[in-house]
């Protein structure tokens, strides 16, 4: 059970209040993870990777384990604790602006 | 009793303003998508109750939300702004080619006929379309075949943002975009024809005879006369008898001619209003008073409307899509500004009083009259 953590304007749009529980085939990674949530929540699409070429939006950030995992590939299996539940896989949108 | 429904979109939410015929009391609901840039709400003339949304995000991107109860109640409907086919490039602001990118939607034009059809203008500049009620949206690719390899953006960005169906010609359409200019097509988007001849834009366009690349801020007109067109430019305010073949100058004795909204009465074809910025650099009203200009005369001949409003060290902004009118009798004309206020009038802009002060910062205002 993979435990999703989505920031609070698209828990708004998504129409949820806490975290999201997906069950994901293994090898998890960030890829099948965002697949799977905009699988169920198909409002996410495009808000959180880009429709075409499935990168992520400029202003989201995505952590896992307290560390960022923004850049690293999306095909790269997630750390133990994000596939048994352990811990929450964050996205959250990049503090920016002034 | 007729009512009207005053749609306000804000750089933090929607707003749905709601009044009876006399419009003197108004309720206010929102925010709706709160701490979302809400560019344009815009209802079906078909089906009131059935409004478009574009909600839209920097770090979320964008949203289409669609009401069935007039604002109530809100779904999602589809965000995939795909444009058609290689995408190309355009002029970037220092005139290298750069590709088209999906920013986000500017302007809905729901169908005068059909309630599921709505148009969609663009950033970066296209024109797209659903006949599916908002759930699959496809690009009318013709436009940005007419000449859109020159098309630069404007400082607020290469945005269509101006859309006008004909309803004595269901071929016809305009479309506007800044800063590429103006466009017609004659069968229903198959082709497009830029359509800026007698426009003059010396200080961006040494070219006179130049087809693209006018800054063109706003473009209105009245159903009943759809030959007869009013512009306001970046400077300018034009006005062209023949569907935009050509275009002539009408900025008379305003006190300035840089503005973004323009709109027409609902009533008198001829008597239009527009509200003059300072200039391209000091955007916000002259000398700090907030005037509307109205002619009576379809241009040149300019009145300034002062009752209600601030006459004093006010220094907002009013964005092209920020001003519309009812249909009520006598005609309501309602504006929005960057400092959030929204302005109404129930005589034709005789008089003006705040029907909000403190919102967001509108971007957008559209009213529905509701029988």
């Amino acid at each position: 059970m993979i435990r999703v953590v989505l920031p609070v304007h698209l828990r708004t749009l998504a129409k949820v209040s806490g975290e999201i529980r997906l069950d994901i085939a293994q090898p998890v990674t960030q890829r099948s993870v965002l697949d799977a949530l905009e699988s169920r929540y198909p409002m996410l699409e495009g808000t959180i990777r880009d429709h075409r070429t499935k990168k992520r939006r400029a202003f989201v950030r995505f952590f896992a384990c307290q560390e960022d995992l923004s850049n690293a590939s999306p095909d790269d299996p997630l750390p133990e604790a994000i596939v048994n539940g352990t811990e929450p896989y964050l996205i959250v949108g990049a503090m920016a602006g002034g | 009793m007729s009512s009207v429904r005053v749609l306000v979109g804000t750089k933090k939410g929607g707003f749905v303003l709601t009044s009876d015929g006399k419009r003197q009391h108004w309720e206010v609901s929102g925010p709706h998508f709160a701490g979302w840039e809400i560019y344009h709400m815009k209802g079906s003339p078909v089906d009131p109750n059935r409004i478009y949304a574009s909600q839209t995000s920097g770090w979320f991107g964008q949203v289409v939300q669609r009401s069935q109860d007039g604002g109530k109640t809100w779904e999602t409907m589809g965000n995939k702004f795909l444009y058609e086919g290689e995408i190309g490039n355009h002029l970037f602001y220092d005139g290298t080619p750069r590709p088209w990118e999906f920013k986000r939607v500017w302007h809905f034009e729901p169908s005068l006929t059909d309630r599921d059809t709505v148009y969609a203008g663009i950033e970066d500049a296209a024109l797209f379309k659903t006949t599916d009620g908002g759930q699959n949206w496809q690009e009318v690719p013709s436009l940005r075949s007419t000449k859109g390899e020159l098309w630069q953006p404007g400082a607020g960005g290469m945005c269509l943002h101006t859309i006008m169906l004909d309803a004595k010609n269901p071929g016809r359409m305009y479309t506007a975009i800044s800063a590429a200019g103006a466009f017609r097509t004659d069968d229903d988007g198959k082709t497009w024809k830029p359509i800026t001849k007698g426009l003059k834009s010396p200080y961006e366009l040494p070219d006179p005879n130049a087809e693209v690349g006018h800054c063109v801020h706003r473009i209105a007109m009245h159903p009943s006369r759809p030959d007869v067109l009013f512009m306001q430019k970046h400077w300018d305010v034009m006005r062209s008898d023949d569907a935009g073949e050509s275009w002539h100058e009408v900025s008379g004795n305003l006190p300035t001619d840089f503005g973004f909204p323009i709109d027409v009465h609902a009533h008198e074809p001829e008597t239009i209003y527009v509200v003059p910025i300072k200039s391209d650099s000091e955007h916000y009203p002259p000398e700090g008073k907030l005037r509307v200009y109205r002619s009576r005369t379809g241009g040149n001949e300019w009145e300034a409307l002062t009752k209600g409003l601030p006459q004093s060290d006010c220094y907002v902004n009013i964005l092209r899509d920020a001003m519309a009118v009812d249909q009520l009798d006598a005609c309501g004309v309602y504006f929005g500004t960057t400092g959030g206020q929204v302005y109404g009038s129930s005589d034709s802009g005789d008089t003006w009083s705040p029907i909000v002060r403190d919102l967001p910062g509108v971007l957008s205002v559209e009213v529905q009259t509701l029988a």
